[in-house]
């Protein structure tokens, strides 16, 4: 019995730190990452200002979520960002528009190298970098509101009877519900849509996509506008789960290249299962053990280190690492994509 | 005058002429075989017609009008369709969506049209939700002619079709090119295997270094003892 108890405590303590965080985590690197992989798909170059348009439609949500506040116009229950979401995506689709106008289409129509692309988008990540940190400020905001959490871990412990906690916040699960309906969307739009099959054809072979008379310029125009919508909800969702730092967000690209490639750049579903793999691999390198050993193994034989892999500071070696496996094992990533 | 007319194309990528003074034609109904040794610019002729190249000299005629400036999607919309001949189907795409890829450009009802490929190539029926990828090569470039298709295209252009594949799927193969060109089709077709191809063909245009050698029927082509001698190996 008591050891049926400690089981079910150290189940609970690697759900509440390792399971659920991690969960919620990579779906949100999974948004980020289907963005990169449509990109890369359509546009064949690796979109370096990815995260900067994530942190652009979050602070969009941000000045929208404060002003529908000023007005006392919340979500009560829900944070008020959900309201603010769908303006920001607009807002952010046009930012997206617009660097595809005055940057990417001239190297386009030139018909340039993949590698000029991605310095071209390098260059609009730092200047989005520098104009996010001039409107916004480069510190760290909260910006949730409405119920913190679903389950509180206090709540949980008197309904078990476990001295182990669960607690679940309503920004986790919002995190998951909103990504698998935002893919959801997204695989039925690829696949039954007549513009989301040109993209496949066009992402699958240009030039026979040209002959059939595919309009690259309105496939490219559509791929920019799903991107930014995936950017800004998955901004939106770190940022209610986390907080809002510029910075941050900047430093997100490496885990969110690591998921694409992983799973196979140019390949949605890939991208989906990178970024799960990326997220507990991440959570699960820096998670301390030791509790969850002293509740498995005799007292004799419980640790006394931390057993922690790594400490938080250095959880990006773990995308890093990760992708340096993937790149010396399997180019191509898991589900086959092409090789950057 | 015929239907679809490259005159007197000169031209190449860039650099020295491929194309001198070449002139190919083609009318509906009809099939038209470009033949010749490797580096005669068979392909490039045919890229020339559809606008993939811009000859330097020459013109390119549709019905008669000059559609010589026209870009290949252009020409696409007016009617001609082109199966290239290396990565000619979408690969990831399912046979179904191929066919549908093809008729991208028409908002009417395509089923019909789609129906009739499927009555000219059977086994595409058959695997129409597996992918284009998974096929052998004949099926593929079956997948090809019938995507081409989709369009209800006045011009076929096909260049290689039986290239890579095996001697039984060619005659199969030229069997439903010869079914496409009885619906009024205009046929223009590049052709390694040569004696086959001017086998089906009205017309024949034999080049050589971009210059159009001999031009007749493709019986009189086959008859000629100095065509068979240099160019069908006896």
């Amino acid at each position: 019995m008591e050891y049926t108890t400690d089981l079910l405590n150290a189940l609970v303590l690697l759900s509440n730190y390792v399971l659920v965080p991690s969960l919620s985590y990579g779906s949100q690197l999974a948004l980020g990452a289907v963005g990169v992989t449509l990109i890369f798909g359509i546009l064949r170059f690796a979109n370096f200002y990815h995260g900067e348009m994530m942190a652009f439609g979050t602070m969009c949500t941000i000045f929208i979520t404060w002003w529908f506040q000023s007005m006392g116009f919340t979500a009560g229950f829900f944070p008020t960002a959900l309201l603010a979401l769908p303006l920001a995506i607009l807002i952010t689709m046009l930012l997206a528009l617009a660097t595809e106008r005055s940057v990417f289409r001239f190297y386009r129509l030139r018909k340039s190298r993949p590698v000029i692309f991605v310095i071209a988008s390098v260059g609009v990540m730092f200047m989005l970098n520098g104009i996010i940190r001039m409107i916004i400020g480069p510190d760290e905001i909260l910006f949730r509101d409405g119920q913190k959490f679903l389950i509180k871990a206090g709540a949980f412990k008197k309904m078990t009877g476990l001295s182990e906690g669960l607690a679940l916040k309503q920004t986790q699960v919002l995190t998951v519900i909103l990504a698998v309906l935002a893919v959801l969307l997204l695989f039925w739009f690829l696949q039954r849509t007549r513009t989301g099959k040109a993209m496949r054809a066009f992402s699958d072979n240009e030039d026979l996509a040209l002959l059939s008379g595919i309009n690259p310029e309105r496939i490219v125009m559509v791929t920019w506008v799903i991107t930014a919508t995936l950017a800004t909800l998955a901004g939106v969702l770190y940022g209610l789960d986390k907080s809002f730092k510029p910075m941050v967000y900047f430093h997100l690209l490496l885990p969110i290249f690591a998921a694409a490639i992983v799973g196979g750049i140019g390949q949605p579903v890939g991208a989906i299962i990178g970024g799960y793999i990326v997220a507990f691999s991440e959570v699960t390198a820096t998670y301390a053990f030791k509790k969850f050993l002293k509740y498995l193994l005799p007292s004799d034989m419980a640790p006394d280190g931390l057993i922690q892999f790594l400490g938080t500071d250095y959880k990006f070696a773990v995308s890093f690492l990760i992708l340096v496996l993937v790149l010396l094992v399997r180019p191509t990533g898991i589900l086959r994509g092409r090789v950057l | 005058m015929s239907y679809l007319i490259g005159e007197r194309m000169t031209g190449g990528y860039g650099g020295a002429d491929i194309l001198k003074d070449c002139t190919i034609s083609v009318d509906r109904g009809e099939i038209a075989v470009v033949v010749g040794p490797n580096g005669a610019g068979k392909s490039t002729a045919m890229r020339a017609m559809l606008g993939l190249l811009k000859p330097r000299e020459g013109k390119v005629l549709l019905e008669g009008e000059d559609i010589t400036k026209l870009s290949p999607q252009q020409r696409v919309h007016r009617g001609m369709a082109f199966v290239p001949q290396t990565h000619n189907v979408f690969v990831t795409l399912t046979v179904e969506e191929n066919l549908e890829m093809g008729a991208y450009l028409r908002r009417d009802d395509i089923s019909g049209t789609m129906e009739k490929v499927f009555e000219l190539f059977p086994v595409l029926k058959d695997r129409r939700r597996q992918a284009a990828g998974e096929l052998s090569g004949g099926q593929r470039q079956q997948v090809a002619v019938g995507r081409a298709l989709m369009t209800l295209p006045s011009v076929l252009m096909l260049d290689e079709p039986t290239a890579g594949v095996s001697p039984i799927v060619m005659d199969e193969l030229f069997e439903r090119i010869l079914e496409v060109k009885r619906t009024g089709i205009a046929v223009l077709m590049v052709e390694q295997n040569a004696r086959q191809a001017l086998n089906i063909a009205d017309h024949g245009f034999v080049l050589v270094t971009g210059e159009n050698r001999f031009t007749d029927t493709g019986e009189a082509l086959l008859a000629n003892a100095e065509v068979r001698r240099s160019f069908l190996g006896g």
